[in-house]
């Protein structure tokens, strides 16, 4: 019966691996746009985490729900964001970028120490241990409903950058800045809705986050550097790239934290950024720069 | 040294002299408390100043020099725990040791072409994968720490870095000066200027037959058997060592803000920026400490860092300089 208990881990890893690959489109979508690598982007999670986790406590509202308004909000501070702070810091040096939205992740992670200081929430859903038995597997219910949602927007968001006017418009300012502003785009407005669909994706992740680990400020850096890995992997603004990326993660540290121990499971994922990297630098589905 | 202090213009000396007279003598006024916040100062010149050299001359942003004060940090406080071999000794295979990890990461990065963003995310990746292997290593304590011990009858050992504030204050002043000394030689040098040519344009500076691999190499080599001369200062100053905070990213974060601050690819940048962050973080806990909410001091610093790189994004010294009317020379 071992076969079973790895291949649970396994399909534990992919469905977690969906929700991390939703994160990390955000910062794919962001940086394929606006070049500018969001540093602060796991802090962004963990304040969606805890958002969550408030609306549930107060309001008794699953997770699963208000996933959708926590990303809408999510939407509007990227907006806001990109239009007033980092606009004018699109096209200087990385450095510059760099230190701008640490300063902004540092504020973000002791604002949210100062209001919930530093234990971790667990959020108790009432389903929370419940799961499905399919086969000889037993798979927790709430992953199997994240990862779906997870699906679903990035689905959503696919079809937003393929059919619509506003998604075109802003594919064309990723493969060609001039050419976009030559023929009248509206540059700034279009970044600033990129880095508010960044953030969205991030609020909806950080939402259904919740569901399958408790919310700590501390985790903020944790995530910020998950989700680079997993763009890195996948292929830097490669949309299918994030996910692929996410679910390879997913599975990996779940069967590292299984195999060898939980203390060490991320060690592979950052020996496998070092290999993509080396390797493979645009990353398993990413298109060579 | 001589010839880098005749080429200084007769104002630059006295301000020099003059800043480092009363650093030399701060001891004498300030009191405990107040030595201690500049000790902290002059490491972070120091460490600032051997990052510098890799981003601000070379042009190599790297985000793991946590990787390097680690290692030096970790192989001095060893040699020191289980042979008692002095960090005057030890200081060397800090160095060695981490020479060799940045010999490899340097390696990975520059042969492979991996560059700005991605090579950031290669040594943060490396600093990481570091901290995990000593959180699971036993002969180094583990995720449990190092503890370096209190032997009472060594204090007075200070050339084996064992005694009070005093020796850790001049420790650091010494190191701060020297670094400030080897930045100002190196950005004089052939090498410096052959740095400064692989960060503006590798492809004229190898058209030019600059050796942009070597070049690249010598700076990641230099920048970090420096920055494990920190490390060293690190473990005997703090004498615990936990790979946790030692190698965590939020250092590599905390040593580079300084240089930035004051100014990349400038000699007295790290400086100016260590004594403007460490203070500031300083002055920030002490007014945020009837708050009683962790985390207020952090907030003020980011808002500050925020503020600093939106106003001043060359950093503070290039201003301050042209306020004290000299001119660094451009480099």
């Amino acid at each position: 019966m071992t076969w079973s208990i790895y291949l649970g881990v396994v399909v534990q890893g992919v469905l977690t691996g969906l929700v991390y690959g939703l994160m990390a489109l955000g910062l794919s979508v962001i940086f394929g746009v606006v070049r500018v690598v969001n540093f602060a982007h796991g802090e962004f999670a963990v304040v969606a985490m805890y958002a969550a986790f408030l609306l549930f406590r107060e309001l008794g509202l699953d997770p699963l729900v208000t996933m959708l308004p926590i990303a809408a909000a999510f939407f509007i501070v990227g907006f806001a964001l990109q239009a007033t702070l980092i606009n004018s810091f699109v096209g200087r040096s990385e450095h510059e970028q760099f230190i701008l939205l640490v300063g902004v992740a540092i504020v973000i992670l002791n604002g949210l120490l100062m209001l919930f200081g530093p234990d971790a929430r667990p959020a108790n859903l009432p389903y929370a241990f419940d799961s499905y038995a399919i086969g000889p597997l037993f798979i927790d219910k709430v992953r199997i409903y994240s990862a779906v949602a997870a699906l679903a927007i990035a689905a959503g968001l696919f079809a937003f950058f393929r059919y619509t006017v506003t998604g075109t418009a802003i594919r064309a300012c990723a493969d060609n800045l001039t050419g976009a502003a030559v023929v009248g785009l509206n540059v700034k407005r279009l970044y600033a809705i990129t880095f508010g669909i960044g953030l969205a994706c991030v609020g909806a992740a950080g939402a259904l986050m919740v569901t399958i680990a408790d919310a700590a400020p501390n985790l903020g850096p944790a995530y910020t550097l998950l989700a680079f890995i997993i763009v890195i992997v996948g292929g830097l603004g490669s949309m299918a790239g994030a996910l692929v990326g996410g679910v390879l993660i997913g599975v990996s540290e779940a069967l590292a934290g299984f195999i060898i121990q939980p203390s060490m499971k991320s060690m592979f994922s950052f020996a496998l950024l070092i290999a993509v990297l080396v390797l493979r630098p645009h990353g398993l589905l990413g298109r060579r720069a | 040294m001589i010839e880098l202090w005749r080429g200084l213009e007769p104002r630059a000396r006295g301000l020099i002299a003059g800043f480092f007279a009363v650093l030399l003598a701060a001891p004498l006024v300030a009191d405990r408390y107040l030595v201690s916040v500049l000790t902290l100062v002059l490491y972070y010149a120091y460490v600032g100043q051997a990052w510098n050299l890799m981003m601000g001359y070379a042009g190599q942003l790297s985000l793991g020099h946590a990787l390097y004060v680690g290692l030096g940090a970790y192989a001095a406080a060893l040699l020191w725990v289980h042979f008692g071999i002095g960090p005057w000794l030890g200081v060397l295979a800090a160095i060695l040791l981490a020479m060799a990890f940045g010999a490899v990461v340097g390696w990975l990065g520059f042969r492979f072409g991996v560059e700005g963003v991605y090579f950031a995310l290669l040594t943060i990746a490396s600093a990481e994968f570091t901290r995990i292997a000593f959180d699971n290593m036993g002969f180094t304590g583990g995720s449990g720490g190092l503890f370096l011990p209190y032997q009472r009858e060594r204090l007075g050992e200070w050339w084996n870095l064992r005694g009070g504030q005093l020796v850790f204050y001049y420790a650091a002043l010494a190191l701060a000066a020297g670094g400030v000394v080897l930045a100002a030689r190196l950005s004089r040098s052939r090498l410096g200027y052959q740095w400064l040519a692989v960060r503006e344009d590798e492809t004229a500076a190898r058209s030019l037959g600059i050796d942009a691999f070597g070049v690249k190499m010598k700076a990641v080599l230099v920048s970090s058997g420096m920055t494990a001369v920190g490390g060293v200062f690190y473990a005997f100053y703090y004498n615990n060592l936990f790979p946790a905070q030692i190698f965590d990213i939020e250092r590599s974060i905390e040593l580079i803000l300084g240089p930035i601050v004051g100014g990349l690819g400038t000699v007295f940048g790290p400086v100016i920026g260590a004594f403007i962050l460490t203070p500031l973080g300083e002055s920030l806990i002490a007014l945020t400490a009837r708050l009683d909410a962790p985390g207020a001091k952090a907030v003020f610093y980011g808002l500050t860092l925020i503020a600093i790189i939106y106003v001043r994004p060359n950093g503070v010294w290039p201003w301050l300089a042209r306020l004290l009317g000299l001119k660094e020379r451009a480099p």
